[in-house]
This record gives structure tokens, sequence and C-alpha cells, in this order.
């Protein structure tokens, strides 16, 4: 009896131990929160600087109905989707070319990863002067984002994989085709989805920050659109659900590629 | 025979090497030929894709032109105040993460998930606290810079050996002493990662705030080219910003190779 009332208070200690840097994170976060709607109310910080936490928070039904939010945060998404996916489709047989060629890999691979390096996002005047002031523009500069961490990454993962298993492969007689199908293939496939999943990453903030830079798509457009309108509070809302959802993105891509990794 | 054709070995890489360069020195060729290929063409609107030694003239153009530098210099003004800011806020915030484990438990997590974040969408916030100056793109620079900073600085932290702490413990080091002569030398690769990290961030940043709205810098003259549609002159500007993005971080990664900081 001793013992098991020893055991849940250890297991007490432990859950508040691990909850407690949790918790206090939250309730400093309130706090702030607290402090800066007390700030607003007493005027020493004008609202339409920073409107109070729950004047955005109110604003939010207007946001929703008024201004589109769930089809501006579709709009990006659709956007996201379809850049990284190109991304993922020219990115893998890129990768796999570099991986197989015996002179691709030397002479690109460099280059690809100073594309990786290199600050694409500033490169949108031309995009926006080639492709017009469209999706096209947001798509097009989104995927060139994403794709490089697709290739590098896939020839990461093929250029891993052991020796060992394509040596077995060789020994059952596998041709070409099935080696690669059936072995090097799937021992990437982790590095592979990491890649995929800093491609969706960078294509993200791409399309965001294009669609904001030249005032078009989906959830830039939306923030622009409200600061040029002056709608604080709104904007602060728009902010804050980008915020949401790219930390809602990471997150859940974290978990998928943690699922895929074999322990 | 096509089986080991799937795997390279470093006996059928060797001789490939030899011929990276002549492959590169082709494919820039074949890109330039395809580039002016385009703009002789007229398949796309006549200014899009100019030729390239119309692109060059605007470069001398450009880079002999006083009102050039002037914008370059208020440019690396912003660049320089916001590394030095970002970087600054970057290094307290990282120790203080870093060095407690509740403090780092609590919120740490935040910084990690709001890094990744596009930063650009703050911008309009800046511009309501700072106005379209030159404070607003100072602004966006610092935002950009402390999240690599921080988060470098934060993982070094819990690098340093703890048999320095218990050292400095012994002698009754205060907390100023601790930082001064225990934590920031062992912390000065962690602290250069994070500045290169941070200033390539805070380059592309800044710059990117004065596309969007500015009145003076680089960002300001492509934007006013891009609206007059003088393409070889926005096109050379761009190679200057991405020149000064991309050799800025090779600059400081070199210097601190050569130093042995990296």
């Amino acid at each position: 009896m001793a013992v098991a009332a020893n055991a849940a208070s250890t297991t007490r200690r432990a859950v508040l131990q691990s909850a407690g840097p949790t918790l206090f994170g939250v309730a400093t976060l309130l706090l702030l929160g607290l402090i800066w709607e007390w700030a607003v109310d007493i005027g020493w910080v004008s609202p339409f600087v920073a409107p109070a936490p729950s004047a955005i928070v109110q604003s939010f039904p207007g946001l929703i109905e008024d201004e589109g939010l769930f089809e501006a945060l579709l709009r990006t998404f659709l956007e996201t989707f379809c850049a990284a996916g190109l991304a993922m489709c020219l990115g893998v047989p890129i990768g796999w070319w570099l991986h197989r060629s015996s002179w691709a890999g030397p002479a690109y691979e460099t280059w690809v990863a100073s594309c990786a390096a290199a600050p694409l996002v500033l490169l949108y005047p031309l995009f926006l002067v080639i492709f017009g002031r469209s999706s096209a523009t947001i798509v097009a500069m989104s995927t060139l984002t994403g794709l490089t961490p697709v290739v590098l990454k896939t020839k990461e993962g093929l250029d891993g994989t052991r020796r060992v298993l394509i040596d077995v492969g060789r020994s059952y007689g596998l041709g070409q085709g099935t080696l690669f199908w059936k072995i090097m293939l799937p021992a990437a496939v982790p590095t592979i989805a990491n890649g995929v999943r800093l491609g969706l990453i960078f294509a993200l903030i791409s399309v965001v920050g294009v669609e904001f830079l030249i005032n078009f798509g989906g959830m830039g457009e939306l923030i622009d659109d409200l600061a040029q309108r002056w709608e604080i509070p709104k904007m602060y809302g728009a902010i804050f659900f980008v915020i949401l959802t790219s930390v809602a993105f990471f997150y859940i891509t974290e978990k998928l590629e943690k699922w895929l990794r074999p322990v | 025979m096509a089986e080991a054709s799937l795997v390279r070995s470093p006996a059928r890489r060797r001789p490939a090497r030899s011929l990276v360069t002549p492959i590169r020195i082709a494919t820039l060729l074949g890109l330039w030929l395809l580039w002016e290929g385009a703009a002789a063409s007229g398949l796309l609107y006549e200014g899009v894709v100019p030729s390239s030694f119309k692109i060059a003239a605007a470069l001398g153009e450009l880079v002999t032109s006083g009102m050039f530098y002037y914008n370059l210099e208020l440019t690396l003004y912003e660049i320089a105040v916001s590394v030095i800011i970002g970087g600054t806020l970057g290094l307290a915030i990282g120790l203080a993460l870093g060095a407690n484990r509740f403090v780092g438990k609590a919120f740490e997590s935040y910084i990690q998930y709001l890094a990744p974040t596009p930063k650009i969408v703050f911008l309009p916030i800046l511009m309501v606290l700072f106005g379209v100056g030159a404070g607003s793109k100072i602004g966006m620079g610092t935002l950009s810079c402390f999240f690599p900073m921080t988060l470098s600085v934060a993982s070094g932290v819990r690098l340093v050996d703890p048999v320095l702490l218990r050292v400095g413990r012994s002698f009754n080091l205060s907390l100023g002493q601790t930082i001064r002569k225990i934590y920031l030398p062992a912390l000065v690769p962690p602290i250069a990662t994070g500045l290169r990290l941070g200033l390539g961030v805070a380059i592309i940043g800044t710059l990117l705030g004065e596309i969007k709205m500015s009145n003076r810098g680089l960002g300001f003259l492509i934007m006013q080219y891009y609206a007059q549609f003088r393409t070889p002159e926005m096109y050379a500007v761009l190679i200057v910003m991405f020149v000064l993005a991309a050799g800025a971080n090779a600059a400081v990664a070199r210097f601190l190779r050569r130093r042995g900081v990296i």
C-alpha cells in the first residue's frame, strides 16, 4: 500500500516537473497578453498601433465572414501544395539523376546547394516581369524555393543506401529497375521525406511572402489589403492565423516525418 | 554490368571529376546562349528578356552613378543596424534559454516554431510601429536575424563543458563574470554561425521590406525600374542585390574559416 502511494507520488512529481515549464510558458504568455490589454485600456498603447488582444479576438468573426479568411487560407494551401508537388515531381528525378550520373552529381550538386542558400525570393520582380501578377508567379517562385531541399535530400538518401542491401538484391538476381524500386527507393524514403517536408515549409514561406509582396492570392494578399485599409485589429488577426497555420504546418509535417523514419 | 551502374564506385567517379570544370563552363555557356536566343527570338514580350549585353551596359552605368551609392549606403546602414540589434537580442535571449533548463523548456519551443514563419507578414505591424522609413526595414532585418542567432546560441550554451561551470562556481564567479569568462569564449563558434545565418536573412528581410514599400535603398531602386519597365536596369540592380546577399554570406564564412572559428 505504502509502495503504491510512493509510486503515485513519484509519478505526480515527475508529471509536475515535466509540465511545470510548459505551464509557466503558457502563464507568461497569458500574463503578457493581460499587460498588453491593460496598457491599451489605460491609453499607454494606441489601439491604432497595437489593438488590445480582446479587439483582435473580436475581429475573428468579421475576418471569417467579411474578409473570406478560410477562402484565403485555402488558396494559400492550394498554391503551397501545387508548388511543393511540382518541387517533388521535379526534385526527386533530378536528385536521382545527380545520384546516378557520374558527371552530373559532381558538376551540379554544389550549384544546387548554393541555390538552397541563395536569397531566391529577391528574384520575385524577375518572375513578375515574366509571369505577370498572377498565381503562376507565386507557384513558380515557390517551386524553385522548395525544389533545392528535395533534390539534395533525394541524392543524399540514394547515396546513403547501405551497400549490403544492394549486394543482397544483386545476389537474388534483381534487375536494375527492381533494385531501384524494391531496395534503393524504400531505403531512401525517410531522407526524401525530410527533403519534401523542408520543401513544403520553404514553399509555404515563399507563397505567403510573394502573395504579400505582389498583393495577389491568399493570406499574404489579405494581410496587405487589411493593412492598406487600416483595419488594424483584423490585420493582427490575419497575421495571427498565418503564424498559427505555419506552426501547425511545421508541427504536423515534423510528426509525419518522424512516423516515416524507422526507429 | 547494368546493375553496377546503379551504385557509383570511387573508381568511376574519378575520371568524371576532371570533367567538372568543362561541364560547368559548357552549362553556363548553354544557359547564356539560351538567354540570348530568347532575347533575340521575340517570343517573349519585348524587354522582358533583354540581351545580356544590355544588362551588362546597365550594370556598368549603375555602378558608376552616384545615386546607386546613395541607395547602397542606406541599405547597408539598415542591414548593419538590424544585425547589431537582432544579434545582441538573440545572444541575450539565447544565453537565457540555454543556461537555464526551466526557461529553455518553457519558451524555446515557441521560438523554434516561430522561426520558420514567413517574417514578411510582420512588415505591416513594423510599418505601423516605425513608419515607412528606415525604421521598419531595420525592424524586418532585426526580426529575421533574431531567430537564427537565438537558436544557435541556445543550443551552443548547452554544449558548454559543465566542468568549466563548476570551476567557475568554485571560484565564486558572479553571473556577469560567468557569462564574460566562461560562456562567451566557449560560445564563439555558435555565435559566429548564428551571426552568419542571421546576416544572410537580415539582408533578405531588409531588402524585401524596401521592395515592398520605401522611398530609398536598393529595393526601392528595383521597384522604381520595374514600374518604369526599365528591365535591363532592374536586372542590373537584382544582380547587385544577389551578389551582395550571397557575397556577404560567403565572405563571413571565409573570414570565420580562416580564423578557425568554424
